[in-house]
């Protein structure tokens, strides 16, 4: 038998260590992943949903602090960059694919962004949030980092708009699906383009796992309406007086 | 293999120094993104000659990684749902506004796009 004692300062010891977050979260992802394989791809088991939900409850039962278990988990934050980075590739192997549409993708990239900011200004009035909370929902849209300097820009939260920058991307990349279904949208091209255009590096994610060619063009969705969103919101901010 | 690690990191790097020095609010990734695809497109369309292996290396880690992208958001997910309560009582309403929003311009996105595109077989 452990007792109690010997028990706690393991437990110490694997809370201070990375390789306890580490595993719990690619563990949590895994499991996450074989659920979402099992049911057949049914799109509300999207797997970064679920293992958000497995590592929150984890923390939550054991009353850790995020802090502490981010410490750990940041080796995996990191790979974000290389990974963005690594885009390039699939971008590059169907470079043609986009030359030849390149008309259809500065059009919808730029009505699609415009859009994005007029619904998400037109909802919040409806709802009669606060204009702080919608000036931190204006730039939702967009990779986070972009969307955070934006709030930052116009008076919003950019903590906030971190989270609803997140939401946005895991709301369309579980719920794009049913959307495109009920729309007739049936080329892996515009599926992917949308889902990256509404839901930045979530939504190319997934659109990335499930067809190359929607992955690229959710890609360059992402790339594009970050830089047009940072022109177009302070603009519609001085236009609609907000 | 470490050659595609030096490579990627490097072209991150330099993507974060560009946004550093002209303090730009494109993020350094993505910066570091166009740079990368510029020289490969620049190297495809003068033909320079550079060793296959690196090439061939570099694509297989970059595919490699993107199949695992969506792990990569878990950990900033996490501290979303833990701080969602600063919300409060504007929760459901912001939920609201999250959900329809998304909708509304993946709807719009998806419908103009595949209007827009060209049929090819």
């Amino acid at each position: 038998m452990i007792d109690q004692q010997k028990l706690y300062s393991i437990w110490v010891y694997l809370q201070a260590e990375p390789l306890f977050w580490l595993t719990l979260t690619i563990g949590a992802y895994l499991t996450a992943d074989f659920l979402y394989r099992k049911s057949n791809l049914f799109p509300l088991l999207n797997p970064v949903a679920i293992s958000i939900l497995l590592v929150s409850s984890v923390l939550l039962i054991f009353d850790i602090q995020y802090e502490r278990y981010f410490d750990g988990a940041k080796f995996i934050h990191f790979l974000l960059g290389p990974a963005t980075v690594c885009l390039a590739i699939p971008i590059y192997k169907n470079w043609q694919l986009i030359v030849q549409n390149s008309k259809a993708i500065v059009i919808s990239i730029f009505i699609g962004s415009l859009f994005s900011i007029l619904i998400t200004y037109f909802l919040s009035t409806l709802f009669h949030l606060n204009d702080e909370l919608i000036l931190s929902l204006l730039p939702r849209s967009v990779t986070t980092p972009i969307a955070m300097g934006i709030s930052e820009l116009i008076g919003g939260i950019p903590s906030l708009t971190a989270i609803f920058t997140f939401t946005t991307g895991v709301i369309g990349a579980s719920l794009a699906i049913f959307v495109f279904d009920l729309m007739g949208i049936k080329k892996m091209e515009a599926r992917g383009f949308a889902l990256g255009l509404t839901s930045h590096g979530i939504g190319t994610a997934r659109a990335m796992s499930k067809d190359t060619k929607a992955g690229v063009f959710s890609a360059v969705a992402m790339g594009l309406t970050g830089l047009i969103t940072s022109i177009l919101v302070p603009l519609c901010i001085k236009i609609l007086n907000i | 293999m470490l050659n595609s690690i030096f490579l990627i990191f490097l072209f991150q790097l330099l993507g974060e120094l560009i946004q550093k020095i002209l303090e730009m609010s494109v993020p350094g990734p993505v910066i570091g993104l166009v740079l990368l695809l510029i020289t490969l497109l620049l190297f495809k369309k003068f033909n320079f000659k550079f060793s296959k292996t690196i090439k061939l290396n570099l694509f297989k880690s970059a595919e490699n990684l993107l199949l695992y992208l969506p792990l990569l958001f878990v950990p900033v997910g996490v501290g979303v749902v833990m701080h969602l309560s600063f919300l409060e009582e504007s929760l459901v309403r912001v939920i609201l506004v999250l959900v329809i929003g998304t909708l509304l311009t993946l709807a719009l996105t998806g419908f103009l796009m595949e209007k827009l595109l060209k049929d090819q077989k």
